[in-house]
């Protein structure tokens, strides 16, 4: 099975305090740690499974610029096969749409059966993949916790309220994205990232793509960020200050009171 | 002015509390206009669930299919196309159905796609101006999407205050006729049950709830310490089961249990909205997390900047001394 894993490189938010910078227009970039979207290394360990089961290859590819290459690295470090750079001035400040239709345009260029995104990355948009799959005018699941391969055809689990879980039989060429806790995405050892350290990477711009600059990057999305502020919701919490014993005798005060021992 | 729609979620017969939030972000985008609720199902529960609607929103749509029976949101897609303006502008809940159905059915329609929005500014000429949060909710951004060829938007399920005012009093259309070719490459099977757990935190009154700050799995033991000597249960947010650290039945949020404890103590959360969706009741929050800027400070009741892996075996000390 040949299987395309669309990844981002993003700020790592469990590691880092997002701050905006003095303009407002971006967030504060300097020092900041990235790393694969963390549900990208999801989507990339299960194609890795499923071409384990039953044969196959696994591309990755991101848009992005010459620093996205490290992410496509890494997830090579993992075990994907091959790795794709989509990188052009024209694909800057591209909307969903914009990054769906670059994507589109690299997916019709190969042969794969299945193309996975993670479920949703740093903007929480969530976006990408379901219009990626209406452009190719393939089916598409969301939030997809279980993958079982059947001939040509994929038995899926999409993640729904409360726990549960909506089975379908979805046909291939299919687009899934792919919901955190699927698998256990696997460690990637120094040795995994030097052996692919000094692999050659192909790179596709816009007319390698056959892709009309103007449809794409700032000139074509239809949806554009304007600034960044910091959020306001409501009055906050009261912060307990002092000692560490302090805080706690005043914090086992309001647990008394609301019912919090027992 | 383009048509306004809202895409009505129900369960046996029981319009979903989104419903009225939908028709305050349709009135705040377009204050004038009428707003059609498009309600699909089959049978009499979609009846039931149309007649619901009608009295809050100025007109409903009812498409009934037996392929609405069950979530399949690739024939809804179908449907959608073919019924609505090309130029309309759809509001649907950014929950699970509305991230399987809305960025696809934008692309169909060739609308703009607007994702997760948790307000509106307003429209000006054919600029729809909203407010999104990024980065897992630390930081918020104005973003103006072009809908001169329609919109589909997708509203955060509890942002907006519902529309209790019943003052819509609309008639019931059928457009069952006109869904066109709904036939799927993808067929829904079954909807597996979550599994229950050794605990159920639906019914706990106290819960020490442990996220990603508990960094290790060892550490989960001293959280079990604190949830014992206060006699709490212990809940976790999503993170701590992807790890397989906890299982699934303890997870609180919209993909895991809904809790309405008493007191809830959010150790290492940073409290994303996935996560506080699940927190019902108005239960009293103490926050603990290293972040000072973490979202949980601006919903707790009471926040203590530190490291829970630090503070906490401290905390269980001096309670046991009591």
């Amino acid at each position: 099975m040949e299987i395309l894993v669309c990844v981002k490189r993003v700020p790592d938010t469990a590691e880092n305090e997002i701050e905006i910078n003095s303009e407002g227009n971006d967030i504060e970039r300097d020092d900041l740690v990235y790393s694969v979207n963390e549900w990208d290394n999801y989507a990339v360990e299960e194609a890795i499974q499923i071409v384990d089961k039953v044969g196959g290859s696994v591309t990755v590819v991101t848009v992005g610029d010459e620093e996205s290459e490290e992410v496509l690295r890494r997830e090579m470090a993992m075990g994907a096969q091959n790795g794709l750079l989509l990188t052009d001035d024209a694909f800057e400040g591209s909307d969903g749409r914009g990054i769906a239709s670059i994507l589109a345009a690299a997916v019709k260029k190969g042969n794969y059966d299945l193309i996975l995104t993670g479920a949703q990355a740093d903007d929480g948009a969530a976006e990408v993949g379901g219009m990626l799959a209406a452009m190719l005018d393939v089916p598409y699941a969301s939030l997809v916790n279980t993958i079982e391969v059947q001939d040509s055809k994929l038995k899926v689990g999409r993640e729904v309220e409360g726990g549960n879980q909506d089975m379908y039989e979805i046909e291939m060429p299919c687009v899934l994205s792919i919901q955190t806790g699927i698998n256990e995405p696997r460690y990637v050892g120094i040795r995994g990232i030097r052996k692919v350290a000094s692999v050659e990477i192909p790179e596709q711009g816009a007319s390698d793509l056959g892709i009309d600059a103007s449809t794409v990057g700032e000139k074509g999305a239809r949806v554009k960020r304007m600034d960044y502020f910091m959020p306001e919701m409501g009055e906050g919490a009261e912060m307990l200050e002092g000692s560490t014993e302090e805080i706690i005798e005043k914090l086992i005060e309001y647990l008394k009171a609301k019912g919090g021992l027992k | 002015m383009a048509d306004i729609f809202a895409y009505i979620e129900h369960d046996q017969g029981v319009a979903d509390d989104s419903a009225l939030e939908l028709l305050t972000a349709a009135k705040k985008i377009f204050p004038d206009a009428p707003v059609t609720a498009v309600v699909m199902g089959s049978g009499g529960d979609l009846d039931k669930a149309a007649n619901d609607v009608a009295a809050s929103y100025n007109a409903v749509w009812k498409v009934d299919n037996a392929a609405f029976s069950f979530p399949d949101a690739e024939a809804a897609r179908k449907a959608l196309v073919n019924i609505l303006p090309a130029d309309c502008v759809l509001l649907v809940p950014h929950a699970h159905l509305g991230m399987d159905l809305s960025p696809g059915l934008a692309i169909k329609m060739d609308s703009a796609f607007v994702p997760d929005i948790v307000d509106v500014e307003g429209l000006e000429g054919n600029t729809l101006k909203v407010i999104r949060q990024e980065f897992a909710g630390q930081v918020s951004a104005h973003v103006h999407a072009d809908i001169s060829s329609g919109a589909v938007v997708n509203i955060r399920p509890g942002v907006f205050q519902p529309d209790e005012s019943k003052s819509g009093g609309g008639d019931v259309a059928d457009k069952s006729g006109d869904t066109g070719d709904i036939s799927v490459k993808r067929k829904y099977l079954e909807t597996v049950q979550a599994e229950a757990g050794e605990v159920d935190i639906t019914k706990s009154e106290v819960l020490v709830s442990v996220g990603r700050g508990v960094e290790d799995e060892d550490n989960i033991e001293t959280m079990f310490d604190l949830a014992e000597a206060m006699g709490a249960d212990v809940s976790c947010s999503r993170p701590i089961v992807d790890a397989k650290w906890l299982e699934k039945a303890r997870q609180v949020g919209t993909s895991g249990q809904t809790v309405k404890p008493k007191v809830y103590m959010a150790l290492g959360i940073s409290g994303s909205f996935q996560h506080m969706g699940g927190v019902k009741g108005n239960p009293f929050i103490v926050a603990v997390n290293k972040n000072a800027k973490a979202p949980i400070f601006q919903v707790a009741d009471v926040g203590i900047e530190a490291d829970i892996l630090e503070f906490v075996p401290e905390l269980t000390e001096k309670i046991k001394e009591l």
